[in-house]
């Protein structure tokens, strides 16, 4: 996507392990570069604010950042969420078959329960997989 | 005391639509021997496994949805995982959730009646009634702002 290649270019050197932009109460978080997650922990700067810094993370898998993301399930009143609807599960699953944190897709936090376990009954049935080959 | 279950199960691809029916009757019919209800049954057809399960890489996927005493689901699960055809399986338990599910279509039943009838005065009594419950009634019973609010 094109969000990864631009997020990465202007970013400062990241894979150092010192992103000025999230605080790390962590020390040493090596995930060996491709910034994953970034500043896991502290949730008040890093949750509400996905503007902060675009170029820190986005390298690893599909991470864009949209301003005031809306949760799909509130917006569309859908009540349940079945384990049988791979396509909708889908959109909430990365490339790499690891489900995709709620700060990304702006659902709220029922729904990201719920979405949970019903992407954990589908990789029991082997509708989704556990880990996606590259 | 009867609670709904869905059981997915999926059958091995190599085998024949006809032993297939033969299996799938033969779970439903454990199921109303011992006291439940199958109330759908699915063949959900031959899929692509997501990963490999016992060196098959597809499978034929059914599912049964049935109303069933709780121990008779563990005596399914058993019969089920002994089962030389059925490769995998799960069951899950859904009657809570069809609760939940009846209770928040009710809630905006309530709502869309009252804003698909624009007359405030004649249909004052029912709001009052249908607005006995606590949550986010009260300033539904006003309906004027309402119908601006919900579906247009």
């Amino acid at each position: 996507m094109a969000d990864e290649t631009q997020n990465a270019a202007p970013a400062t050197p990241a894979p150092a392990g010192d992103r000025p932009q999230s605080d790390r109460p962590q020390g040493e978080r090596s995930q060996g570069g491709p910034g994953g997650d970034r500043g896991p922990r502290p949730g008040g700067p890093r949750g509400p604010r996905p503007q902060g810094a675009p170029g820190a993370g986005g390298q690893g898998g599909r991470k864009f950042f949209r301003r005031k993301k809306v949760c799909k399930f509130t917006v569309e009143k859908i009540d349940s969420i079945s384990y049988r609807d791979v396509r909708l599960l889908q959109q909430f699953v990365s490339d790499r078959g690891k489900i995709i944190p709620r700060r990304l897709t702006g659902t709220s936090a029922p729904f990201q329960r719920k979405l949970t376990k019903a992407i954990k009954q589908a990789r029991a049935i082997a509708l989704l997989p556990y880990a996606a080959k590259y | 005391m009867n609670r709904s279950y869905e059981i997915m199960f999926i059958v091995r691809p190599d085998i024949e639509e006809a032993e297939i029916d033969k299996i799938v009757e033969t779970f439903s019919g454990y199921v109303t021997n011992g006291g439940g209800a199958v109330k759908q049954t699915e063949k959900m057809g031959r899929r692509r496994l997501a990963y490999t399960v016992r060196k098959f890489n597809d499978g034929f996927y059914v599912l049964l949805i049935v109303d069933a005493p709780a121990s008779l689901i563990a005596e399914i699960e058993r019969r089920l995982r002994v089962s030389e055809q059925v490769i995998k399986f799960i069951t899950v338990r859904t009657d809570e959730e069809e609760k939940r599910v009846a209770k928040i279509k009710k809630h905006r039943d309530a709502h869309v009646k009252r804003s698909a009838q624009p007359q405030p005065g004649s249909e004052s009594t029912p709001e009052i009634s249908a607005a006995a419950e606590p949550e986010a009634d009260a300033p539904a019973a006003e309906a004027a702002p309402e119908p601006a609010t919900t579906e247009a």
